[in-house]
């Protein structure tokens, strides 16, 4: 069924989601537009069940209504891509009978009012979606977004997250294998919580999450289900955070939050892989947000069948539950499967050895042309609940075409405006005016070590991690229970930088894809694939619209660039407190593949006696300042002078391809066991090349000493493509940058115990590790 | 002929699949056992590994040893057969009473995975019979109640008989007496936090692992020749 696309003038006025007085459609969320829309694809009016239904699979987080029409702009085709955006999860081709699935999604509402059970279930929920394609769960990645944690409340909400993160994928035995931490006052208010999960099957064993087969069962794996999380994609999701002070949502929204339970969690996945390896399943979707009523609204829909269900068959674990609470719970740990009647009892049987609930709920109804309906009932006894009043013949409690709910949500094609205050924070660039500081404190000032939050998280399960949490990008080894043997590898990076987007959603979206596919090449890997989560404010103001479609048209010209697919991603709206809007923040994942995975990478550690080179431009000549060293979105100039405007230099992808392939070459060498050019490598980002050159010395206990830099801005400049590496052998690497058309320069020496940089820098390496071991840790035990 | 070890599956178990890669790379032949099994007579050895049996609620290691196979490990243990508790396994061992004292959240009441460096000092167990007492292995530690305590005269004891097998060189996380890994009285019992399976390839940082593993599967073969 394909969707007309709503002028968003003929509905606003009612647009927001608020919960009170009012018509029920109003109260659930729906304007009066939808609630038109409805009826016309009903042919009558909706009753208060089926309304219920519309109103969180039509909820933003749902339908994706006010983004879909510019996603539809992104490259999702590639000759690995086994299965793109729309299902579960991303499916690659890693080759030798391997497919790899990847997913990101954000729990940004839920853990900004119950910060360790909100991160918990986003962990949970990635999982699910990656698991219930067939694939094992092998790596998980967390980018975290906060305020500064001088203040009370983001402390409680950075150390729950971590918690509830560390609790959950630990339990669960799911390996965390890295993430971001970012903190600027623009999440004060909406704090960012984003998962990747990546996974890996043997490819035969790919399913989807489509019905088939009339007659067939519609079972009901896992938990049973309660009133926790009703409303959670509408109520939650789909809305801002409307109070500056944010503390008076908690006890509002807090009901709206679910609960996990990682033990559920673990069985379920073993019990579904096991069921998708003895080919027992004919389709499987988990129950996410918006519950049974996207599950079986989804999987009816792609399959083109219809499907009877009947409320009554649900366990649930409180009583009195109405059938649209049952719909719509968002309860954790479960899961729906198509079974064939035979295979039912074998099924029930894998699933009682893992003590994991199966419970036949439904069947798979015929299909018609425009597919088939989604037929709710409530037992044969007497309907109960509020929507008894309201009951037709047979006790069927609602009957609507499966497709309306999962597909015929309208597209709004919402207004767009160049934000007013552009053009003034463009002209205010810090490149131009800035004056030199106290080089070696602003350098301390921006150190942040995040091995506080990754210690808590087990990074090592498995027996893959060749590379782990607080490198340019993890690597693992392709192999887990049940895999074909692998010699190869894969490695997952996730990226954003608010502060560039802020300035330049679409050239800042592309330089954030560009130094994905750097950490990448750190490590040895080719990019293979793209996921996003986009994190922006409200939908309706006009300059946010205006910022997702600038970073579409961003991400979709630099992936066609780079050759790389879109596979899935993420759309979160509404992260607003108190009207203001979050700053602009896409985050990408990207998947790269290793071919020969048996050393480890050279790393990040400095080696005592190696000469440092920069392996990329020194400059940029399209950039807006004479220098070619842009300051504009740097951490320096956003962290240490509060200045956050300019003009950010303009990707240049093709020579970013260059340099990048250059480095993933020599290390792939190096990995694959060959030619070990280079003694450590690190990616130039946030911070410049003062702050990659400080990791790497703290990282190899060894100092270090460069000259010849051009002032603070050569120091700090965030300008991409470039890489920090140490080699013995610097003729033999400038020579293959020759070779590769890459520029490369030496600029000094590893060793000693001070950091020098010649009339910039000059600290002692002492200070230096102790200001490291402090940076993030100092921030949670002092205060 | 290669050792044959059974590895302990609760649900909530994470840690068998790799033990068994590692005990086989070890030279083992490893076989996966269901927690309802009840008996282990065919097997040389036993491994309870890692994970969160049971969901460690209640307090781990707590309901794990009500499974039906921990009587089986028990009579296996006491007719001298080599069992080895890795982490969450150390926990069982622990609450089953077939290892004295108990583990608590780490001091720092937090969750710790990482790099650590142990001490073997005593050769008188299973695990560590066949390594010299005083050398140092790198073998990574991932647990939150990893903190080994127990009373002044049970403290008294192990030292005494050479139980403490392993010790932290450098303590993460609060253990009395810097104790990564316990013996039984007869040497026949062991229990260790560290996790030997995560450090058996250089790829992955250390293969100090497969020196306990190797050391645990030759007390093995020679259990079964006595």
């Amino acid at each position: 069924m394909t969707s007309s696309v709503l002028r968003t003038e003929q509905v606003d006025g009612v647009q927001r989601a608020e919960m009170g007085p009012g018509p029920f459609h109003r109260r659930l969320g729906l304007t009066d537009d939808e609630l038109d829309r409805i009826t016309l694809l009903l042919g009558r009016s909706p009753n208060e069940l089926e309304l219920s239904l519309y109103a969180v699979m039509w909820s933003e987080h749902c339908s994706y209504k006010s983004s879909r029409l510019h996603l539809r702009r992104l490259p999702t085709s590639g000759e690995r891509v086994l299965v793109g955006p729309g299902e579960n999860a991303g499916v690659i081709d890693a080759g030798d009978g391997i497919a790899v699935a990847v997913r990101i999604e954000s729990h940004n509402h839920p853990s900004a009012i119950e910060p360790h059970q909100g991160a918990a279930t986003g962990v949970g929920g990635i999982l699910r979606d990656v698991f219930t394609m067939g694939a094992r769960p092998l790596a998980v990645l967390d980018p975290l977004f906060f305020g500064p944690l001088g203040d009370a409340r983001q402390r409680w909400l950075f150390e729950g997250v971590v918690s509830g993160i560390s609790s959950y994928g630990n339990s669960v035995g799911v390996p965390t294998l890295g993430g971001e931490l970012t903190f600027d006052p623009c999440f004060a208010g909406n704090p960012l919580v984003n998962v990747l999960c990546v996974g890996a099957l043997p490819i035969e064993r790919l399913a989807l999450g489509r019905a088939s087969g009339p007659g067939n069962l519609v079972v009901l794996l896992g938990s049973t289900t309660g009133r926790d999380g009703i409303g959670g994609v509408s109520v939650l999701a789909s809305a801002g955070f409307s109070g500056a002070d944010t503390t008076d949502l908690d006890t509002a929204k807090r009901p709206s939050v679910q609960v996990g339970d990682p033990f559920e969690e673990k069985r379920l996945i073993e019990a579904c892989l096991e069921l998708l390896d003895a080919g027992l399943v004919v389709g499987i979707q988990d129950l996410g947000g918006a519950g049974l009523a996207c599950a079986t609204s989804e999987t009816a829909s792609r399959g083109g069948v219809g499907m009877e269900i009947d409320v009554a068959a649900v366990p649930r674990r409180e009583p009195d539950m109405t059938a649209w609470e049952v719909m719509t719970s968002e309860s954790q740990e479960r899961m729906l499967a198509i079974v064939t009647p035979k295979d039912w009892p074998e099924v029930e049987g894998v699933c009682r050895r893992w003590d994991v609930r199966a419970t036949v709920i439904g069947a798979v109804a015929e299909g018609g042309p425009d597919g088939g309906r989604l037929r709710i009932r409530d037992g044969n006894g007497p309907a109960g609940g509020r929507d008894g009043a309201t009951l037709g013949k047979d006790d069927v409690l609602a009957d609507v075409p499966a497709s309306s709910l999962a597909d015929a949500a309208p597209l709004y094609d919402r207004p767009m405006a160049i934000p007013s205050d552009l053009g003034a924070r463009r002209a205010d660039d810090p490149t131009l005016d800035e004056p030199r500081g106290d080089c070696t404190a602003e350098l301390l000032s921006l150190l942040c070590d995040p091995s506080w939050v990754w210690r808590q998280y087990d990074h090592q399960l498995f027996l893959n991690t060749v590379v782990g949490p607080g490198a340019d990008a993890a690597l693992l080894r392709l192999a887990g229970p049940g895999l074909p043997n692998s010699e190869r590898g894969i490695a997952v990076t996730t990226d954003s930088a608010p502060r560039w987007c802020a300035i330049d959603p679409r050239h800042g979206t592309a330089l954030v894809l560009a130094e994905a596919v750097s950490n990448l090449a750190c490590v040895g890997a080719s990019p293979v694939a793209v996921v996003n989560c986009l994190n922006f404010g409200n939908p309706e103001h006009p300059e946010v619209m205006w910022q997702l479609s600038e970073t579409i048209d961003g991400l979709a010209d630099a992936c066609r660039a780079l050759g790389l697919p879109v596979v899935g991603g993420n759309v979160s709206l509404y992260n607003e407190s108190g009207g203001v809007d979050i700053d602009p923040t896409p985050v990408l994942g990207v998947l790269g593949l290793v071919e020969r995975l048996r050393r480890r990478p050279p790393g990040t550690g400095l080696v005592d006696g190696t000469e440092i080179l920069l392996v990329g431009p020194r400059r940029h000549h399209r950039s807006a300042d004479p220098g070619g060293l842009p300051l504009a979105g740097t951490r320096w100039a956003v962290e240490c002078r509060a200045r956050r405007g300019g003009v950010l230099p303009e990707p240049e992808l093709d020579a970013h391809r260059r340099v990048a392939r250059l480095v993933a070459a020599l290390v792939g060498e190096q990995v694959a066991g060959g030619n070990a050019l280079l003694d450590s490598v690190h990616d130039v980002s946030g911070g410049g090349i003062a702050v990659a050159l400080a990791e790497m010395a703290v990282a190899g206990c060894v100092g270090a000493s460069l000259e010849g830099l051009d002032g603070h801005a050569e120091l700090f400049t965030e300008l991409p493509s470039r890489f920090l590496v140490a080699t013995r052998r610097a003729g033999d690497l400038l020579e293959r940058a020759t070779t590769a058309g890459v520029a490369a320069a030496v600029l000094g020496t590893a060793g000693g115990d001070r950091l020098v940089v010649d009339g910039l820098v000059d600290l002692a390496l002492e200070r230096l590790q102790d200001r490291w071991n402090r940076s993030l840790e100092g921030q949670l035990v002092d205060n | 002929m290669a050792a044959h070890v059974g590895v302990v599956v609760f649900p909530g178990s994470n840690c068998e699949h790799d033990v068994a890669v590692a005990l086989e790379r070890a030279g083992a032949e490893a076989e996966l056992v269901w927690h309802t099994n009840q008996d282990l007579r065919a097997l040389d050895a036993v491994v309870l590994p890692g994970g969160f049996a049971h969901g460690d609620y209640l307090r781990p290691g707590a309901i794990a040893r009500f499974s039906p196979v921990m009587d089986a490990v028990e009579r296996f243990a006491e007719a001298g057969g080599p069992v080895l508790g890795i982490c969450n396994g150390f926990q069982v061992l622990t609450e089953a009473g077939l290892l004295p004292g108990a583990l608590v959240k780490n001091q720092g009441l937090r969750f710790v995975c990482s790099p650590a460096s142990v001490r073997v000092d005593s050769d008188r167990s299973v695990l560590t019979a066949a390594i010299e007492a005083g050398r140092t292995l790198n073998v990574p530690i991932n647990h939150f109640s990893g903190s080994y305590v127990c009373d002044g005269r049970t403290l008294g004891r192990i030292r005494e008989n050479g139980q403490i097998v392993l010790r932290y060189v450098e303590n993460p996380n609060g253990s009395l007496d810097d104790i990564a890994g316990l013996a039984n009285a007869a040497g026949n019992v062991v229990g260790l936090m560290p996790h030997p399976e995560r450090a058996i390839d250089e790829l992955l940082g250390s293969t100090d692992g497969l020196t306990l593993l190797g050391s645990f599967l030759q007390s093995a073969a020679g259990a079964r020749a006595a």
